[in-house]
């Protein structure tokens, strides 16, 4: 189960991670989503802290050489791409299905009026 | 400024930014493979209610309670008066207040797109995205805030809004009695998220701890 003391050991484990007092902070809804898929995969024991500390800079360095300011703001960013990297080194999904996923999410927001439950269908894969 | 916003073509479908496509992806391929549980997550992002975004809606509801003047701007003109508490940006734009009396309560649905006002409000909950609740908060809006603890006396009628492109609503929340005199760091501290959509009411000063 992940829970609070989860994101809190995470927190230590990977020092980097924006917060205070009490525990991750964070600017965007979607930031929160990626950390909370983060600590599940990690429960699974998909992969360690250390390993993703690992992916992380790897990230963030990649980043920077590509002119990221490194001012904070970008640190979920970075998060996401580490994430997608691993899931995919991992043998969880492949880049291509996570692309894939992406365009066909982006057909059913084509598709569906605003206000209404964005939802997945079989017709947003083509 | 809000002229050349790109909501304002009369395109009238959902969006979502190019992270949060990706978000999605993510979430959905390890939902179908088994990795994670939606719900799980869910709970977990809700134990960050308080940590994500700005939140800026409760100063501004506490500054409408405190001064007169700003309360008046608040009310005429949402957008620039949200924007003098330090807040201006793509998603709160065009944000309309509707105030609550001893009348009218007013309750929001939607938005289940990037448009949803989160450094404003804060993040959605998670019973907001789901239709069930946007279905009934129409139908039934009583029976919608009797599930919230909220029960109105039976002649204030309720308003539901619904956001669209374009614009999205704040609920002023009534200030709660005995808190006179109050700053508007302390007045804060009452108003809820739940407050601001008006699934709840802004807590009592016997509420704080």
């Amino acid at each position: 189960m992940i829970d609070q003391q989860a994101a809190r050991r995470a927190t230590q484990e990977v020092p980097s991670i924006p917060r205070d007092a009490d525990g991750p902070v964070f600017r965007e809804p979607w930031e929160a989503q990626a950390f909370a898929m983060t600590l599940a995969l990690h429960e699974r024991g998909v992969f360690t802290w250390p390993e993703w500390a690992t992916a992380l800079s790897v990230e963030i360095k990649r980043a920077q050489g590509a002119g990221d300011p490194d001012t904070g703001e970008t640190y979920y960013l970075h998060w996401l791409a580490a994430l997608e990297r691993l899931v995919s080194q991992k043998g969880v999904a492949s880049m291509d299905t996570l692309a894939r996923y992406r365009d066909a999410w982006d057909h059913a927001c084509d598709r569906t009026p605003h206000g209404q439950p964005i939802e997945l269908r079989t017709d947003d894969f083509r | 400024m809000s002229h050349d916003h790109h909501h304002d073509h009369d395109h009238e479908h959902s969006e979502l930014t190019e992270t949060q496509l990706r978000v999605r992806a993510l979430e959905t391929v390890l939902t179908e493979k088994g990795y994670v549980d939606p719900a799980a997550l869910d709970v977990l992002i809700e134990t960050y209610e308080k940590k994500v975004g700005p939140r800026n809606g409760a100063r501004v509801v506490a500054k409408a309670w405190a001064d007169p003047a700003y309360r008046a701007r608040l009310l005429k003109d949402g957008t620039p008066a949200i924007g003098e508490v330090g807040y201006a940006g793509r998603q709160g734009e065009h944000i309309v207040v509707v105030e609550n009396t001893p009348q009218r309560h007013n309750m929001v649905v939607c938005t289940l797109c990037s448009c949803y006002p989160w450094p404003v409000l804060g993040l959605p909950p998670v019973w907001y995205k789901s239709a069930p609740y946007r279905s009934r908060a129409v139908s039934d809006p009583r029976g919608v805030l009797k599930d919230f603890g909220v029960t109105l006396p039976q002649d204030t009628e309720i308003r539901v809004w619904d956001s669209t492109a374009e614009i999205r609503y704040l609920v002023l929340p009534m200030r709660p009695a005995g808190t006179e005199g109050w700053s508007e760091e302390k007045l804060a501290a009452l108003v809820t998220r739940d407050s601001m959509i008006g699934t709840g009411l802004a807590k009592r000063p016997e509420d704080l701890t």
